[in-house]
């Protein structure tokens, strides 16, 4: 008879009060992140509308609201109400699963990337950011790489050829970028010296943003979270000129809308990840006073505000861009990924960390500015070695293979000719 | 005739993608930020319509509200779409009216040859393009709907005159 109310007791009293607190934090912090990434979602995409239609000399969606502000409500009123259809001879299951799994994972990265300082609230300190994992970095590169698997099985699922084209060259592309990006974010681990991405913001804003001291790093991330995030000019599996739509060719309604979303969801991932690794996350530059107690509630806003504006800068770069470049040949995709993504990023983690083993071998201290200087003057130099010197027909050849003088002095020769005999053969 | 090998000669040092891209960007940014945009806020501003512009068609009257038309029948004959339906009817006068005047929009292809043969000047193709009905048949303008269009227009184009000052 008692039995009900003794477990109650032995569950509920051993816990302490900050347990309690932490418990409700943690729910309000996901409440409100939840809330302001799904918002920041939606405009995205309306932002995604408006800018390329400035791009291109038009308005864009400017009539539902002020401003068409209420056209993302319009979109999803319209996407609930449309109908959904299914391919005959589609796996449903996997059908329906695989836009909720290309969603999944860029929504859990968010739980262990840091937005704000903490706040030093009445009931001690509480960090602002819903997980904080140790291993944060680690487990953001373990959940972005499954985003894959809702591209591929979309692809698989419908029964489509395009449909499975797209999926296959998602899972392509998307691995093959993985690998250049892990690569360039291990710079990043050499010079925190921590798999905590707390430690890391902590680090950037006593010791400068990594940005400066490992900007090709910086560079090859931010292409390959272009390709992570099928963004244009890597939106090989979507193709519309060669595969209709790619992955999500047979997808209708809210479950296609899915997909658009997972795009945008995975974008503002991965910007917040570049802010995070690269650009200080959520530290407001030239100055230490969001850095050091007293936390108060308005250094927690205004440094959640300078977070928001680095990631907002970044989803705007990613729709700046795809409204500027074409989109790639596969072929040039798999070998910028492969012959230059990689071998560079290798390149240059053997170069940063040696540049580390000898600057700390000299005695030098890290976050000095004779440190910081070094790093900055190599930065300068393979920034413009890449720019200036490999990026000469290299980084992506206008044709699939590219000509040198020699060959193009050969090919001159033997065109007179080749015309003149088709001029008589004819 | 010859074939023209076209040989991709760019000296590699001006083969550049990085760079290509910073111009790239430059110029969308720029575009992006110039207020001047192409597009016309359709409801309220409108495009001004070529005065040879040939819409729906309007049939135009006399003073005491008949139409003009005296049913010579030169309209059904020359209409190379066969919209155009046309009973002739006389009255004691021996003055010859349509009986019944209907235009098929959905068939006509608006060439304007009807305007064109008419010797009253009676039928018109006009300037003017929101015909939006909610349903087909509404397509089929009967006389009474002809007349009853006050839109301009179409001026026909004169070989005297070919740029119409």
């Amino acid at each position: 008879m008692h039995l009900i109310p003794s477990l109650l007791q032995a569950v509920v009293e051993p816990l302490p009060v900050s347990t309690g607190i932490f418990v409700v934090f943690s729910l309000l912090k996901l409440i409100v992140i939840f809330t302001i990434y799904m918002v920041g979602i939606a405009y995205s995409t309306f932002a995604e509308r408006r800018i390329s239609a400035w791009i291109q000399d038009r308005h864009g969606p400017n009539r539902v609201g002020p401003w068409g502000l209420f056209q993302v409500l319009a979109d999803g009123v319209k996407n609930f109400m449309k109908e959904e259809t299914y391919p005959g001879e589609a796996n449903t299951v996997l059908f329906v699963l695989a836009p909720a799994l290309a969603f999944v994972p860029a929504m859990i990265t968010w739980a262990v990337i840091p937005f704000a300082a903490p706040w030093g609230s009445p009931w001690g300190r509480i960090d602002m950011v819903v997980a904080d994992l140790p291993v944060g970095f680690l487990f953001t590169l373990a959940i972005s790489s499954l985003g894959v698997y809702g591209l591929t099985l979309a692809g698989w699922a419908s029964n489509n050829k395009y449909a499975l084209l797209g999926g296959l060259r998602a899972s392509a592309q998307m691995i093959s970028y993985e690998i250049a990006l892990g690569m360039a974010t291990v710079c990043v681990l050499l010079v925190s010296g921590n798999a905590h991405l707390t430690e890391i913001i902590q680090q950037q804003s006593t010791s400068g943003w990594n940005v400066l001291i490992l900007s090709v790093a910086c560079f090859i991330f931010l292409v390959a979270s272009f390709a992570e995030t099928n963004r244009v000019p890597f939106d090989l599996p979507e193709a519309e000129a060669e595969l209709i739509a790619g992955y999500h060719t047979e997808y209708s309604a809210m479950k296609f809308s899915m997909f658009p979303i997972s795009e945008y969801a995975n974008m503002i991932t991965a910007g917040a990840m570049i802010s995070t690794l690269f650009f200080g996350g959520w530290d407001i530059p030239f100055t230490h006073w969001d850095n050091i107690p007293p936390y108060t509630g308005l250094k927690v806003l205004a440094t959640f505000g300078m977070f928001a504006a680095k990631v907002m800068f970044f989803m705007f770069f990613f729709i700046w861009i795809r409204w500027t470049l074409p989109r790639f040949r596969y072929d040039q995709l798999m070998s910028l990924g492969w012959k230059f993504m990689l071998p560079s990023a290798l390149a240059y983690v053997t170069v940063v960390a040696s540049t580390i083993l000898g600057l700390d071998a000299a005695g030098i201290a890290r976050g000095s500015w004779a440190y910081l200087g070094i790093m900055l003057a190599l930065n300068l130099v393979l920034v413009v070695l890449m720019f200036f010197v490999l990026d000469r027909g290299r980084i992506i050849s206008p044709a699939s293979s590219r000509l040198n003088r020699r060959q193009v002095n050969q090919l001159k020769a033997v065109a007179p000719a080749l015309s003149d005999l088709s001029g008589k053969g004819v | 005739m010859a074939i023209k090998v076209k040989v991709m000669d760019r000296p590699i040092e001006e083969v550049s993608y990085v760079r290509a891209t910073l111009s790239g960007l430059a110029l969308t940014f720029k575009h992006m930020v110039d207020p001047h945009k192409v597009t016309v806020q359709y409801p309220e501003e409108r495009w001004d319509i070529s005065p040879r512009w040939r819409g729906t068609h309007r049939m135009l009257t006399t003073e005491d509200g008949k139409a003009k038309c005296v049913a010579c029948g030169l309209c059904p004959t020359v209409c190379p779409a066969n919209c155009i339906k046309l009973v002739p009817g006389e009255d004691e006068e021996g003055n010859r009216y349509p009986l019944v005047f209907e235009i098929d929009e959905f068939r006509c292809i608006f060439c304007g040859y009807c305007q064109e043969v008419c010797p009253e000047e009676a039928i018109h193709v006009g300037r003017h393009y929101e015909n939006a009905e909610y349903s087909r048949d509404q397509f089929v303008y009967d006389l009474e709907r002809l007349t009853a269009q006050t839109h301009p227009v179409c001026e026909m184009w004169d070989p005297a005159d070919p740029k119409g000052e």
